[in-house]
């Protein structure tokens, strides 16, 4: 965090009346959501159509110059360190941010353009709405610009079968050791 | 009970159901504009546009967001998911579908994002977007804009060192400003649609900074007019809460685009 950043966190601490209580372990499930997509083909998905199985899931853009591909490269990163019974098991599941541009049509020229294998992997579209509450869950923070690009943080979540957030990671680049374990650990 | 008694009953019922449904109208309208915030639309651009949209002219009480729990029972507290509301979502209420008459009128507060965002999508309206709320708080009773007036920057300081222990004031009983909007300072922080937006940073692309490879885009946002510390405070008060977080303080209101809405 950077030197202002930090002063005007301590700001809104010493603003705060009364502190924010502590996220809870309630918050287990990102399937408690029950947010309807759209699939790469256009077809109506479920934010949990791979309950049951590992999943990684984190949010980017078709347009995305630059750490959009990043984030791609980043979750093959992780898939190639799994051995093959684990490879075959973990799902993908990539939310566009960008409701207006992201069609299904322009979200499968991006799996075409990058080879993705839409079989284990799922790039979704969903309405503006719907896009607010899922980067909220995943603690994603993002806005769009005035050139029609996004500033986004990135983080992959990495859940179990059940939908539960086992780690959150910001790394990019390379497969997070932290997301390897969780992953193998199932 | 004589005549004259029933009768002033009823008119505090009357008076009553006035106060509760105030915030339920989205009765300012407000333009818009040209609008040069304290958060900047992104690196070397300083204006914005506000399009036309309505705002509540109070903040949502307690008495209504409880009417909103009783139709929609999946935000009580005791049933509501975990991932939407922290533990102390409505914590302060008598029990899990009443806030007790005591804080019927008031702010309500200890809400999440999620839930204040489903309050306001069950009314057809949204949360106010971070722009909108700031546009519709640079008003001073007078002026649409009165942030180069120093006396008016004086009151909302005043306004936000005063200490707020005790209880909140009735939900749209301050003073209107010049949109017709009331609550806006000095009541409780409020949630805005795009709370999770606000990337409170330097530019995020320098060298060495470990945030670095959080962003993609054009970076993250700094702040604009340092001196206008209100408008800081909120902004850094929003970045500091996750969705699901709840506080004392913090609240909201529901807005839509112009034309919209019910």
């Amino acid at each position: 965090m950077t030197a202002r950043a930090s002063l005007l966190s301590g700001l809104a601490a010493s603003a705060l009346f009364a502190f924010a209580s502590q996220a809870s372990d309630r918050s287990a499930s990102l399937y408690q959501m029950h947010e309807k997509l759209l699939n790469q083909d256009g077809e109506a998905i479920d934010l949990d159509l791979y309950r049951g199985k590992p999943v990684l899931v984190t949010m980017f853009y078709g347009s995305c110059p630059a750490t959009c591909p990043l984030i791609i490269d980043t979750l093959r990163a992780v898939e190639r360190k799994l051995d093959e019974p684990q490879r075959q098991q973990l799902r993908v599941l990539l939310v566009s941010l960008d409701a207006e541009h992201d069609t299904p049509a322009a979200l499968r020229q991006v799996a075409n353009t990058r080879r993705i294998e839409t079989s284990r992997w799922t790039l979704a579209h969903a309405d503006a709405a719907a896009v607010r509450r899922i980067a909220a869950a995943l603690n994603i923070q993002y806005r769009q610009l005035p050139d029609g690009q996004f500033s986004h943080s990135t983080i992959i979540s990495a859940l179990d079968e059940q939908g539960k957030i086992l780690v959150q990671s910001a790394e990019l680049g390379h497969a997070d050791p932290e997301v390897l374990r969780a992953i193998s650990a199932r | 009970m004589d005549r004259a008694h029933i009768c002033l009953a009823s008119l505090a019922l009357v008076a009553w159901g006035f106060a509760a449904s105030a915030a339920t109208t989205l009765d300012a309208h407000i333009a818009g504009g040209q609008f040069d915030s304290v958060l900047p639309p992104a690196p070397d651009v300083t204006t914005t546009v506000v399009a036309p949209f309505r705002l509540d002219t109070a903040v949502v009480s307690n008495a209504e967001f409880a009417q909103f729990v009783r139709k929609h029972p999946d935000w009580r507290r005791d049933r509501v998911a975990g991932l939407f509301a922290d533990e102390g979502y409505l914590r302060h209420w008598a029990s899990a579908a009443e806030p007790g008459p005591q804080i019927a009128r008031q702010p309500v507060t200890q809400v999440s994002w999620f839930a204040a965002s489903a309050y306001c999508e069950a009314r057809g309206a949204r949360l106010p977007r971070w722009y909108e709320w700031e546009y519709a708080a640079a008003a001073s009773s007078t002026r649409p804009d009165a942030r180069d007036d120093p006396a008016w920057r004086q009151q909302i300081l005043g306004w936000y060192s005063k200490s707020a222990r005790g209880t909140l004031p009735v939900a749209g009983a301050s003073p209107a400003n010049y949109f017709g909007v009331r609550d806006l300072h000095g009541v409780v922080w409020e949630w805005v649609e795009d709370a999770g937006s606000m990337l409170v940073s330097d530019d995020s692309r320098e060298q060495g900074d470990p945030n670095r490879n959080r962003f993609c885009g054009s970076g993250a946002l700094s702040l604009e007019q340092k001196d206008n510390y209100a408008m800081m405070m909120r902004i850094a008060m929003l970045s500091s809460m996750k969705a699901s977080y709840s506080s004392s303080s913090m609240g909201f209101r529901c807005a839509s685009d112009a034309g919209k809405g019910p």
